[in-house]
């Protein structure tokens, strides 16, 4: 993904010979009339529908106004919400950075049969619905639930420990589903690495855990980065989770344009929520790709 | 006093034995070359002297001190891999300067000792470049530098040449060697390539199976192979299966096929048949009168400084290689008259033949 977002530049003429020779845009046509069909079209149409007028007696109508983005920037209500969802996207990322790069890195140090056995177990969960693993977590955080039970048993807490419906609760589920996206990310830069590069740097005096911080990690930048930028764009989106482990009340930005639609029917405030997480969230990636690729230029250009 | 002793070094992993048994004493200042196949064990042997890999049996002595189970950060030894295993997100300077870093030298110090060392491998000007901007042999010389750098105790060289083309080889060679002789640094390199143990070692061990078969200097490997598999993987050589006829002190009378000959040797032990080396350069076209053989030139092949020949007599098939003095030697389907001298020819069990 990082290597997606930073284009390099070839020479012209192979340039040119692209344009003119029709194979390659043949051979991607099926894939850009399906992302023309089902995804630019109705980005379009949202963004059509988000500057539409809207009347509570008589629904939308016609003329375009910049009213909702108006008041989706000016309430703090809805300024909690982006807040609110900036957190734990942010919070969720660096989770799965803090636990998925030791865990791709233990992995890539396991032998022949339990490396296989051991990414089976951390890509497994992908198989199963977000909402099955998310009614999981439910049942494990409700104040009757496991873990609650379990810490009351062995008598460390008194009375249960509120996790259902807060953020907290939202973040570690979420940080559940998302952390093998961190994994797989971070294991594909991981088997880009000069084996004996590590070995080098203990010949030249450096202690393993120097030869972690100085050695492996800033090579293997490129895979955090586009496993934050995944993690981060699925948190920042996210929708069962949110709404099944925060509840009503805790919305997310994906939550609120979902009611906006459903609830009180004002589908261009909900459209105008969406474009707005949409922008948000391309400023951040694009931003903190850019400042990530300009601290640790050496290894993105390689 | 030995600076660096191996000391029945073996390696298993599981069943499988790498290493069976490698004892090399090794003076200060000196280069010794680890020469052998692969999969004869050298690689895993230079592991051990850095570290990497830890011995099932022996021990490894430096300076006096057994450095056997000692981590291989604290074995102060500079080790340039065959990938040559760069920091590709340090620059050049960074990359010389790690190991000084790691050893606490202040910025200004280690600055100098960097523009030093990259005078030394010849790459002043280079020092903001990232490896990726550099060329095959200037990445080699960047893992020379970083290894030299620390001034280590004892040089590693695995393979280093490997990646670069024949013409960059041949002046690595000559350089690295002048290098190693100036600051006169220990040095072990491994190597599958003759050339390189030649041109540049004190003392070749060749390796076979996990052991060292023969240690001695290049030109005593060359010209007094102790074993068959030393004699024909260094340079190439004639093989003839003979019979000894008649013992004597220090020399034999052997016969090879239609030929008798007399065999000089320095009173050995051998059994009643033997495999008679003679190298191809020491065979030489004379006047059928002087000659020992005659016989039919089957192919030839010019190699610039010589004439690559294959010839067909009583010994059989023989390659003879006679210098190039302006003029062809012989066509193809020519007889050729042929000798060489007694102390040309080498003796060995022929049992142990190819082993």
């Amino acid at each position: 993904m990082a290597d997606s977002l930073s284009v390099g530049t070839r020479p012209i003429a192979v340039r040119r010979s692209r344009f003119r020779n029709p194979t390659p845009w043949l051979l991607c046509s099926p894939a850009l009339l399906l992302f023309l069909g089902l995804l630019l079209v109705p980005l379009l149409l949202t963004i059509v529908l988000s500057f539409s007028v809207y009347d509570s007696a008589t629904g939308t109508g016609q003329g375009y106004t910049f009213s909702h983005y108006i008041e989706v920037l000016t309430d703090s209500y809805y300024h909690e919400i982006f807040l609110r969802t900036g957190g734990m996207s942010l919070a969720v990322t660096l989770l799965c950075i803090v636990l998925g790069v030791p865990e791709a890195l233990i992995l890539s140090r396991m032998r022949s049969p339990w490396r296989a056995i051991f990414l089976i177990i951390i890509l497994g969960p992908l198989l199963i619905s977000v909402i099955v693993r998310t009614l999981g977590w439910a049942i494990l955080m409700g104040n009757e639930g496991l873990i609650n039970a379990a810490l009351q048993s062995w008598g460390l807490i008194d009375s249960p420990v509120k996790m259902l419906y807060t953020m907290t609760g939202v973040t570690i589920a979420l940080t559940h589903v998302l952390i093998p996206f961190m994994i797989i990310s971070v294991w594909a830069s991981i088997q880009k690495l000069d084996s004996s590069v590590e070995n080098a740097g203990l010949s030249l005096g450096a202690s393993p855990m120097t030869v972690l911080r100085r050695v492996i990690l800033p090579q293997i930048m490129p895979g955090v980065l586009s496993g934050s930028i995944i993690v981060f764009a699925l948190a920042a989106s996210a929708f069962a989770t949110p709404a099944i482990l925060g509840g009503r009340r805790l919305k997310v930005v994906a939550t609120a344009a979902y009611d906006e639609f459903t609830a009180t029917l004002n589908w261009p405030l909900g459209a105008a929520i969406a474009i707005l997480l949409l922008i948000a969230m391309v400023a951040i990636i694009l931003g903190s790709n850019y400042l990530v690729e300009r601290r640790y230029r050496a290894v993105f250009e390689r | 006093m030995t600076y660096l002793i191996l000391d029945g070094l073996a390696k298993r992993y599981g069943d499988l034995t790498v290493v069976e048994d490698i004892s090399l004493n090794i003076e200060r200042g000196e280069f010794v070359s680890l020469l052998g196949p692969s999969g004869c064990g050298k690689t895993t042997t230079l592991q051990m002297v850095a570290g990497f890999a830890e011995p099932t049996r022996g021990r490894i002595v430096l300076a006096g001190r057994d450095i056997t189970g000692t981590r291989p950060e604290k074995r102060g030894m500079g080790i340039v891999f065959q990938s040559y295993a760069l920091f590709p997100h340090m620059s050049v300077a960074g990359n010389v300067g790690f190991g000084l870093e790691m050893q606490g030298m202040g910025r200004d110090q280690r600055a100098k000792r960097i523009a030093e060392t990259l005078e030394l491998v010849r790459l002043e000007g280079l020092a903001d470049r990232y490896p990726r901007e550099l060329s095959g042999g200037q990445r080699q010389r960047v893992a020379v530098a970083r290894a030299l750098a620390i001034r280590p105790n004892v040089l590693l060289l695995d393979e280093p040449m490997s990646n670069l083309d024949a013409k960059l080889r041949e002046e690595m060679h000559v350089e690295l060697r002048a290098i190693q002789k100036k600051l006169g640094i220990t040095t072990i390199l491994v190597t599958h390539d003759q050339i390189e143990a030649m041109t540049m070692s004190d003392r070749i061990a060749v390796m076979h199976g996990g052991r060292i078969v023969q240690v001695s200097t290049p030109f005593e490997a060359y010209e007094r192979p102790e074993s068959a598999f030393a004699s024909s993987f260094l340079g190439k050589t004639n093989c003839i299966a003979a019979r000894i006829v008649d013992r004597q002190p220090n020399c034999c009378h052997v016969r090879m096929g239609e030929l008798d000959v007399r065999i000089p040797h320095e009173s050995r032990e051998y059994p009643d048949d033997v495999q008679v080396y003679i190298r191809p350069e020491k065979i030489r076209m004379v006047a059928s009168s002087d000659s020992r053989i005659s016989s039919v030139v089957r192919a030839r092949m010019f190699l610039g400084n010589h004439w690559a020949m294959e010839v067909d007599g009583p010994l059989g098939r023989l390659r003879v290689n006679i210098p190039n003095v302006g003029e062809p030697p012989a066509l193809e389907g020519d007889t050729v008259h042929l000798a060489w001298r007694d102390e040309d020819m080498r003796m060995l069990e022929s049992g142990a033949a190819h082993g």
